[in-house]
């Protein structure tokens, strides 16, 4: 699985960044850039607890 | 005929949610004080529901559908900035603060705020026991860091504070609260002129600079921006470290396990975040018919969300009713949820931290110098917390 981030609907809670800054980071506009996309085998339950918390649902995990 | 519930009700104890609403979980019917009913939302999954989903559930607060929960959110309707409009209104004004707000921004503020809260406690401890800390330390913390981030003199801040109590607090009349954001607005309005003439570095100069001069934003619209910046910025932060103060030395098992390990310092202050609820209240209104919980929603409904409630909901908290420092859920509603999620939540989780890991660190006696019962709460309908705080150590 892969993370997928929408910059339209990102309104910069940065709720990613504090729950996995190794995997995402913040824009100079203050938008979602993601570092690493890549998600583990066996790690999808954290991953979408963390996809969960965004509020402004720009986070999704693909195939 | 039985009269519904009255929304708000007042707190027993100061974290502690109203007692009232336990019962209506997850949806139900409340009255508001001019006799309107509403739909009172205390379920945390409906919470989220209603507050992810903007298109049916709307925060324009001059729609005379949108509820006034309190007599100052009728005057409130005369202030208009992004906290009361919707997509995409609200994105484009909210997007021009974004880049101040970022994890990176506010973690760069940390040492600031470090000296900031370092000097306050020098200054109780010189001054010795019995300290008040609401005026002498959770006010001052994030006033002089919202004054700092904005371009706002400080010199300014009993003028501010005293308006911005004048406009949160759930017992202000309209009258009152009408004239309060007047004076704030003519402040504003003032220091915006001003800044014009002599930019500073401030927020509020990069907004003048990059918004106004370009007409993307009027000076009006600026000024209503500002307010919502100054007072969310001071008074919300305020009443949480005074009421984390409060809450932690109410649980010293908790309190200890804290100072045993001071790494839980940032699941401390989520679980003080979602336990205390201090802006225990979130208005919409629905913008088409709707399902709710079961219940019909109808186009122009009023609705209350219950934040304090949502957030001791057992079936998103396990033993939600148990203060845990270490329960590590940053899942609760009290920044709210959806696209109108508190813009800055990562500067009031900073000064949180430093200000209630600092305190506790240098001050290890500390402990309320009245009983809890004793001490002043503030009123139901506003932002909750206590009006004062006096500590010895």
């Amino acid at each position: 699985m892969r993370i997928s981030a929408d910059q339209g609907r990102c309104l910069g809670a940065g709720q990613c960044v504090l729950s996995a800054p190794d995997r995402f980071d913040q824009s100079e506009l203050g938008l979602v850039e993601v570092l690493d996309p890549e998600v583990p085998e066996g790690d999808e339950k954290r991953f979408r607890d963390i996809l969960d918390l965004c509020p402004s649902q720009a986070l999704s995990l693909e195939a | 005929m039985t009269l519904l519930p009255e929304y708000p009700q007042a707190r027993g104890c100061p974290f502690q949610p109203a007692s009232g609403y336990a019962d209506y979980a997850p949806v139900s019917k409340v009255r508001l004080y001019n006799g309107r009913e509403v739909w009172a939302v205390t379920g945390h999954a409906e919470a989220r529901q209603v507050l992810l989903d903007p298109a049916t559930y709307s925060s324009d607060r001059v729609h005379p559908h949108y509820p006034a929960l309190a007599p100052r959110f009728e005057s409130a309707r005369k202030v208009r900035n992004f906290i009361g409009m919707d997509p995409p209104e609200h994105t484009v004004q909210r997007r021009m603060l974004l880049s101040s707000f970022t994890v990176k921004k506010t973690n760069a503020l940390r040492p600031r705020i470090q000296t900031l809260v370092d000097g306050l406690i020098d200054e109780i401890e010189a001054k010795g026991p019995v300290a008040d800390l609401v005026p002498d330390f959770a006010l001052p913390v994030p006033s002089i860091v919202i004054c700092e981030l904005l371009g706002v003199p400080y010199t300014d801040h009993a003028f501010f504070e005293h308006q911005s109590r004048r406009v949160v607090t759930g017992s202000t009349t309209l009258e009152d609260s009408a004239d309060a954001f007047a004076q704030l607005k003519a402040y504003l309005d003032d220091l915006i002129q001003r800044k014009r003439r002599e930019p500073g570095d401030g927020l509020l100069d990069t907004l003048i600079a990059e918004q106004v001069e370009t007409g993307a934003l009027t000076r009006a619209e600026l000024v209503d921006i500002a307010l919502l910046l100054l007072v969310a910025g001071h008074e919300t932060t305020a009443s949480a470290i005074a009421l984390g103060v409060v809450t932690l030395l109410e649980h010293p098992g908790q309190l200890a396990a804290l100072r045993s390990d001071p790494r839980l310092l940032p699941t401390a202050v989520e679980e003080l975040l979602r336990y205390m609820a201090i802006a225990d209240g979130i208005a919409r209104f629905a913008t088409v018919d709707a399902d709710l919980a079961g219940h019909r929603v109808r186009a122009g409904d009023g609705i209350v969300i219950v934040i304090a409630t949502a957030n001791r909901d057992g079936e998103a908290f396990p033993s939600p009713a148990a203060f845990a420092v270490d329960r590590g859920a940053r899942h609760h509603v009290s920044f709210g949820h959806g696209v109108h999620q508190c813009i800055g939540q990562n500067l009031a989780r900073a000064e949180m931290e430093i200000a209630l890991g600092t305190l506790f660190r240098r001050l290890p006696g500390l402990r309320l110098a009245r009983d809890l019962a004793d001490l002043p709460i503030k009123e139901a309908g506003g932002v909750q917390g206590v009006w004062e705080l006096p500590v010895t150590w």
